[in-house]
C-alpha cells in the first residue's frame, strides 16, 4: 500500500514554475508514486481533487499557501523523501560552471568578443576550412590551416585575399609553426632566437628548429606554408609574404627556408625575395640546385643539418659541439652482422621530410628507391602494396591517413608494418623517426618499442640481425625528452642517429654495403 | 625615417605583441596552446547546417560575392530597421467577422502553416470542433468533426489573415480579437482573447464549460474590452512591452507585469463601459483569474512589427515562426508569404503532477511571433523567475540572449534587459546565421496534451527545425542568384 502525505505550509510562496520544476525533480525520486508541489489556488485544489487526493487540510489552504502533497511507495520512507523535496525547494543554483567565460560559435563572433584575438588556428574537416579562413582573415585573423583536401582554386584566393590584407595564411595542410615562440600544432619546444624560418614542410622545419637549438641557437619565427604554396598554381604567394615579414622583423637576423623543389617560375620568384631580403639567407629546397641559389646572394644547404649550422653560423653563435658521426664505418660494423641475402634497407617513416632526406641520400648513391612519395612514377609503391628493394614509406602521407590520425599521434599502422618487415629475409635494416612535440604521441618510443623487439626476436630466429635505426625528432625540452626517448631505443639495442640528415647517411652507406 | 614604420604591418603587430589565438576543430591543440602559457579560446564549432550539404551549398551561395553579401546585409539592416521602429498600438477590439480580412462564417484560423483537417493534430481538432459547436455549425463534437471533414469549413493559418493565434490558434466568425496597429508602418495585425487557465479551447479543449467561456467572452468580455478602448484611446504596446520585461517578465511565458499593465491601462476603460457592475466584476475577476490576459497581446504586436518587414528585396531575416502542431513553418522578409517548414518538434520541460512526457503534443501555436521579434526565449534573461521552466540557472538564461544574439542582426534599443546592462532585444533573425552557427533560436512554450479535449499539461523548452531553414536558405539563394547576375 502507498502512503499518502500531504503538507500544507502557511503564507510560503513559490512561483508557479518553479514549482512545476520541482514537482518535476520531486517524481524523479526513488520511492515516489507521484508527488505534488502547488500553490493552494482553486484550479490546484481542482487538479488534485479530480486525482482523488485532496484532503480538509489541502482543501483549507489558500492561494498564499504551499501544499506539498506526497504519495510514497510502501515501504518508502516519508520522512526522508519529504525532505528530499524540502531540498529541492531550497535549492540554491550551482555556480556557473565556467566561470562566467565565453564559449563563442564563430570565428567572427571571437574575433570581435575577444580582445587582442590574432590567429586562428582551423583544423576542420576540409569542405568547410576554406569558409572558415575567409571568415577568420576578413575579420583581421592570421590563419594556420592545418586541414587538408582544400581546393587550389580556394588555397590561391585565401592567399590573395591574406596578402591584400597583409595577414598570413599559412596552409591549407600546415602542421607546424611557431609564432612568438608559442608551438602551434605540431612543433618542439626550441629557444627563443634569431633565425626566422619559412617553410613550406611541416617535419622539415621541425627538424631545423630542432637542430638550431641543439647547436646553441633559437627561433624568432616559424612560419609554415602548407605544402603546395611553391606550386606553379599558387605561386608561392605565402613564403615571399613570408620573407618579407621576416626581412622587416627586428628579431630576425637569418632566414632560412625550407621546401621541396619548387616550380620553376616559383623558384625564380623565391630568389628574387631571397635576394632583396638584405638579411643572409640560407635555401633548404630538398634536391635543389646550389647555383641558382648562389646567383641570388643565398646560402645553399644540401640538407637539414647544413641549414641549421649554416643558420647558427650566419646568426653569429658559435656552434654546439656536435658528435662527429663516420656513417661508413659504422654501416661496416652493421653489414659484418648481416647474412647472406639481407641487402635492403626499409625506411618506415611519420615525418615526410625526413622519409624524403633519407630516400634521397640513398638514391643519391645511384641505388633504387621505392616509395609511395616517389616523384618517379615507375617506382612508385601505393600504400597497400608490399616493400621491394629499398622502401621508404611516408605514414603521413594521404594514403595512408586517409580517414586517421598522422601517426605522429597514432602509429599503430606502422607498428604493423615493422613486424612485417621484419619477416622479410632480404631486409638488412629498418630506420624510422619518432616525432616529438607538442601534438605528438605522448610516448612514441614507448608504443613502438614492443613491435622493434618482436621484430628483432623474428629476425634473430631465422638466424639473420636485423639493423635496427631510429631518428628521434626533439628538444631537451620536449615532454618526453629527446634524451629518454633515446636512451629507451638504445637499451633495446636500436642504433640512434642524431639528426635528419645523418640518418640518411648512415642509410645509405648501409644500403650500399649491404647491396655490394 | 621612412613613413611606413609609423603604423605596424599586421605581421609585425603579431610578432611584437601577445599571440591570442582563436582555435577552431581540434582540441588538443587548445591544451597545447594553453601549456605554453598563450591565450587560446577554442569555438563551439559545427559544421555550417549541421553539416548538412545542401544548408552548406546555399549559405556558399549567399556569400558567393561580397556584392551580395554587402546587399543582404544591407537588406536585413532596413528589415531590422523596419521591425524596430514599428509602434503597435492596440486601436480596439472586434468580432473576427467584422475585422479580419477575408473572414467569412464558416473560416477557421488556425496556428502555423497551412494544414488541412485530416492532418490536424489532437489538440487542434478538439479546438475546431469546439469552435463549430461554438458557432452552432454543429449541435455535437461529433457531428463538428464530420462538418470539419466536410469541405463546408474554409481552414486558414492566422498568418494569412494578418492574425496570430495562441496555441492551437483556432479563431471563429463570432470570436473578439485585439485589433492593434503600427503607427509607423500603417498595417493592422489580430490576435483573439486569452481564455485564461488550462482547461481552454486553445489547447483542444472543448467540453461544455469550454463554450461556454467562449460564449461570456463573446458577450460580455470582448464587447467591454471594445468599449473600453473606445474610452482610453490606443494603447501604447511596445512601451508596455519594455515596461513589462524590467519589471522580470519575458512577456511569452511570464506575463503578470505585463497583465497588471495592460489591464492598469485598460480598467479606467472598462469602468466607463455601459456594462453592470456585476459583469465588470466578472471582468475584473476573469483578468485576475490567470496571469496571461496580456499574452496575446503581445503577440499581436510582434505580429504588427514583424509584418513591416514583409517584403523587404533581399532580406534573409525571419518576419515568422509558427507552428500548427504537425509542422514548424517559418517565412521570410526577403520571399514574402512562402512558408518553409520541418517537422514540429517535442518541448522539453516541467509539466503538471500527473503528466508525463509520452503524453505531450508536438510544439504548437503562433507565439513564437514573440521569439521572432526578440522576447519570449530570447529574452529570458529579463526574468529570471522563469528560469525554471527550463531547469536551469539565471546564468544559463543569460546564456541564451546571448546565443541568440548570434544569429540576430541587431539589438533593439526601444526595449531592454536590465540585467544585460540594458542590452537591447536580439533582434532579426538572420537565416545565414542560422545555418553558420547551428544555433537554433529558443523558444519557451506551453505543452498541450496530445489528445484533443485535455487541455495544457505543461510548459518548456523547444527549436524550429534546422530543416526549415535550410530550405528557406535554399530558396533564398536561388532567388538571390537570380537577382544578383
Amino acid at each position: 500500500m502507498s502512503t499518502t502525505t500531504a503538507v500544507v505550509r502557511k503564507n510560503t510562496y513559490f512561483d508557479s514554475v518553479s514549482l512545476m520544476s520541482v514537482s518535476t525533480k520531486a517524481n524523479a525520486l526513488d520511492g515516489v508514486e507521484q508527488a505534488f508541489t502547488a500553490m493552494g489556488t482553486e484550479m490546484n485544489k481542482g487538479v488534485l481533487d479530480n486525482l482523488g487526493l485532496l484532503t480538509d487540510e489541502l482543501k483549507a489552504a489558500e492561494s498564499g499557501d504551499l501544499m506539498v502533497v506526497l504519495v510514497a511507495e510502501d515501504g518508502a520512507d516519508t520522512d526522508a523523501l519529504l525532505a528530499e523535496i524540502e531540498g529541492l525547494l531550497t535549492r540554491k543554483a550551482p555556480a556557473s560552471a565556467d566561470g562566467g567565460q565565453v564559449t563563442y560559435r564563430t570565428i567572427t563572433s571571437a574575433a570581435e568578443g575577444i580582445a587582442g584575438a590574432n590567429l586562428a588556428v582551423i583544423a576542420v574537416n576540409g569542405a568547410y576550412a576554406a569558409r572558415e579562413a575567409r571568415k577568420a582573415l576578413e575579420s583581421g585573423l592570421h590563419v594556420m590551416m592545418f586541414s587538408d583536401n582544400v581546393a587550389v582554386e580556394d588555397e590561391i584566393a585565401l592567399k590573395n585575399l591574406a596578402h591584400d590584407k597583409g595577414l598570413f595564411m599559412m596552409g591549407p595542410d600546415c602542421g607546424t609553426a611557431i609564432i612568438n615562440n608559442i608551438a602551434l600544432c605540431f612543433g618542439n619546444k626550441v629557444r627563443p632566437g634569431n633565425v626566422g624560418i619559412v617553410a613550406a614542410s611541416g617535419t622539415g622545419s621541425q627538424e631545423v628548429s630542432v637542430r638550431v637549438h641543439a647547436l646553441g641557437g633559437g627561433v624568432s619565427q616559424l612560419i609554415g606554408t602548407g605544402g603546395r604554396d611553391l606550386s606553379e598554381q599558387v605561386g608561392g604567394i605565402m613564403m615571399v609574404d613570408g620573407i618579407r615579414a621576416l626581412a622587416a622583423d627586428p628579431a630576425t637576423d637569418v632566414i632560412v627556408l625550407v621546401s621541396k623543389p619548387p616550380a620553376p617560375s616559383v623558384e625564380k620568384k623565391v630568389l628574387a625575395e631571397v635576394a632583396a631580403a638584405g638579411k643572409p639567407v640560407v635555401v633548404w629546397f630538398i634536391d635543389g640546385s646550389e647555383e641558382a641559389v648562389t646567383a641570388a646572394g643565398g646560402h645553399f644547404a644540401a640538407g637539414s643539418l647544413q641549414a641549421a649550422q649554416k643558420a647558427v653560423e650566419l646568426a653569429g653563435i658559435a656552434p654546439a659541439a656536435v658528435e662527429a658521426f663516420d656513417a661508413e664505418a659504422a654501416a661496416g660494423a652493421v653489414v659484418a652482422r648481416l647474412a647472406e641475402g639481407q641487402k635492403y634497407v626499409r625506411g618506415l617513416f611519420c615525418g615526410g621530410t625526413l622519409c624524403d632526406e633519407t630516400m634521397y641520400a640513398v638514391r643519391d648513391a645511384g641505388l633504387d628507391v621505392w616509395s609511395n612519395i616517389q616523384k618517379n612514377a615507375d617506382f612508385r609503391l601505393p600504400a597497400g602494396s608490399a616493400s621491394r628493394g629499398h622502401t621508404f614509406l611516408d605514414f603521413g602521407d594521404d594514403d595512408f591517413t586517409n580517414g586517421r590520425p598522422h601517426p605522429m599521434i597514432d602509429p599503430a599502422l606502422r607498428i604493423e608494418r615493422i613486424v612485417e618487415e621484419a619477416k622479410d629475409p632480404e631486409v638488412a635494416a629498418l630506420v624510422m623517426d619518432f616525432v616529438l612535440g607538442f601534438g605528438s604521441h605522448e610516448d612514441p618510443v614507448g608504443t613502438t618499442l614492443p613491435a622493434i623487439e618482436e621484430a628483432q626476436r623474428i629476425a634473430a630466429e631465422a638466424g639473420r640481425h636485423l639493423e635496427v635505426v631510429a631518428y628521434v625528432l626533439g628538444t631537451d625540452l620536449d615532454t618526453p625528452s629527446v634524451a629518454a626517448q633515446t636512451a629507451a631505443l638504445r637499451a633495446a639495442g636500436v642504433t640512434v642517429t642524431l639528426s635528419s640528415t645523418e640518418t640518411g647517411q648512415f642509410a645509405r652507406e648501409i644500403a650500399k654495403k649491404a647491396q655490394a | 625615417m621612412s613613413t611606413e614604420n609609423t603604423e605596424l604591418t599586421p605581421a609585425a603587430a603579431l610578432f611584437a605583441g601577445d599571440l591570442s589565438v582563436v582555435n577552431v576543430g581540434l582540441a588538443m591543440f587548445d591544451e597545447d596552446i594553453k601549456a605554453q602559457n598563450a591565450q587560446v579560446s577554442t569555438l563551439d564549432w559545427t559544421p555550417p547546417g549541421g553539416g548538412n550539404p545542401d544548408a552548406a551549398r546555399a549559405l556558399n551561395a549567399l556569400e558567393a560575392s561580397p556584392e551580395l553579401t554587402a546587399k543582404i546585409d544591407a537588406a536585413n539592416a532596413e528589415a531590422v530597421e523596419r521591425i524596430m521602429s514599428a509602434r503597435p498600438m492596440l486601436i480596439g477590439f472586434g468580432r473576427a467577422l467584422d475585422v479580419v480580412p477575408g473572414m467569412t462564417p464558416t473560416t477557421i484560423l488556425h496556428s502555423g502553416p497551412p494544414i488541412t483537417w485530416d492532418r490536424m493534430n489532437g489538440p487542434m481538432k478538439g479546438a475546431v470542433t469546439g469552435a463549430i459547436v461554438f458557432e452552432g455549425l454543429a449541435k455535437d463534437l461529433d457531428e463538428a468533426a464530420e462538418v470539419a471533414a466536410s469541405g463546408q469549413i474554409t481552414f486558414r493559418p492566422c498568418h494569412e489573415a494578418n492574425s496570430v493565434g495562441s496555441m492551437a490558434g483556432v479563431t471563429s466568425a463570432s470570436m473578439y480579437v485585439h485589433i492593434v496597429k503600427n503607427e509607423t508602418h500603417g498595417n493592422i495585425a489580430y490576435t483573439n482573447l486569452s481564455e485564461q487557465m488550462a482547461k481552454i479551447l486553445r489547447m483542444g479543449a472543448n467540453d461544455q464549460s469550454v463554450i461556454d467561456r467562449l460564449v461570456w467572452m463573446r458577450d460580455v468580455f470582448g464587447p467591454m474590452l471594445k468599449e473600453a478602448v473606445e474610452f482610453t484611446g490606443p494603447v501604447d504596446l511596445r512601451l508596455l512591452l519594455s515596461q513589462a520585461l524590467h519589471m522580470g517578465d519575458e512577456c511569452h511565458n511570464r506575463n503578470g507585469a505585463g497583465t497588471l499593465l495592460l489591464f492598469q491601462a485598460l480598467a479606467p476603460g472598462l469602468l466607463q463601459s455601459s456594462f453592470t457592475t456585476e459583469q465588470k466584476k466578472e471582468v475584473f475577476d476573469f483578468v485576475a483569474s490567470s496571469d496571461y490576459f496580456s499574452g496575446p497581446t503581445w503577440m499581436a504586436m510582434a505580429k504588427a512589427a514583424l509584418d513591416a518587414a514583409n517584403g523587404v528585396e533581399n532580406s534573409t531575416v525571419l518576419t515568422t515562426m509558427a507552428r500548427n502542431g504537425v509542422d514548424f513553418g517559418i517565412r521570410v522578409a526577403g520571399l514574402p508569404g512562402q512558408w518553409f517548414t520541418g517537422p514540429a518538434q517535442k518541448v522539453v520541460g516541467p509539466m503538471f503532477a500527473g503528466y508525463k512526457p509520452e503524453d505531450s503534443g508536438l510544439d504548437i501555436g503562433d507565439s513564437a511571433i514573440t521569439e521572432t521579434y526578440g522576447f519570449g526565449g530570447f529574452a529570458m534573461s529579463a526574468a529570471p523567475a522563469i528560469v525554471a521552466l527550463v531547469g536551469g540557472t539565471v546564468a544559463e538564461a543569460m546564456g541564451y540572449t546571448r546565443d541568440m544574439g548570434e544569429i540576430t542582426t541587431a539589438q533593439n534599443p526601444n526595449v531592454t534587459i536590465p540585467a544585460l546592462d540594458f542590452q537591447g532585444l536580439p533582434t532579426g533573425i538572420d537565416v545565414r546565421k542560422v545555418l553558420d552557427t547551428g544555433i537554433l533560436p529558443i523558444i519557451n512554450t506551453a505543452i498541450a496534451h496530445k489528445d484533443a479535449g485535455i487541455g495544457m499539461i505543461g510548459a518548456g523548452i523547444t527549436h524550429p527545425p534546422a530543416e526549415a531553414f535550410t530550405k528557406a536558405a535554399t530558396a533564398l539563394a536561388e532567388a538571390f542568384g537570380g537577382t544578383s547576375s
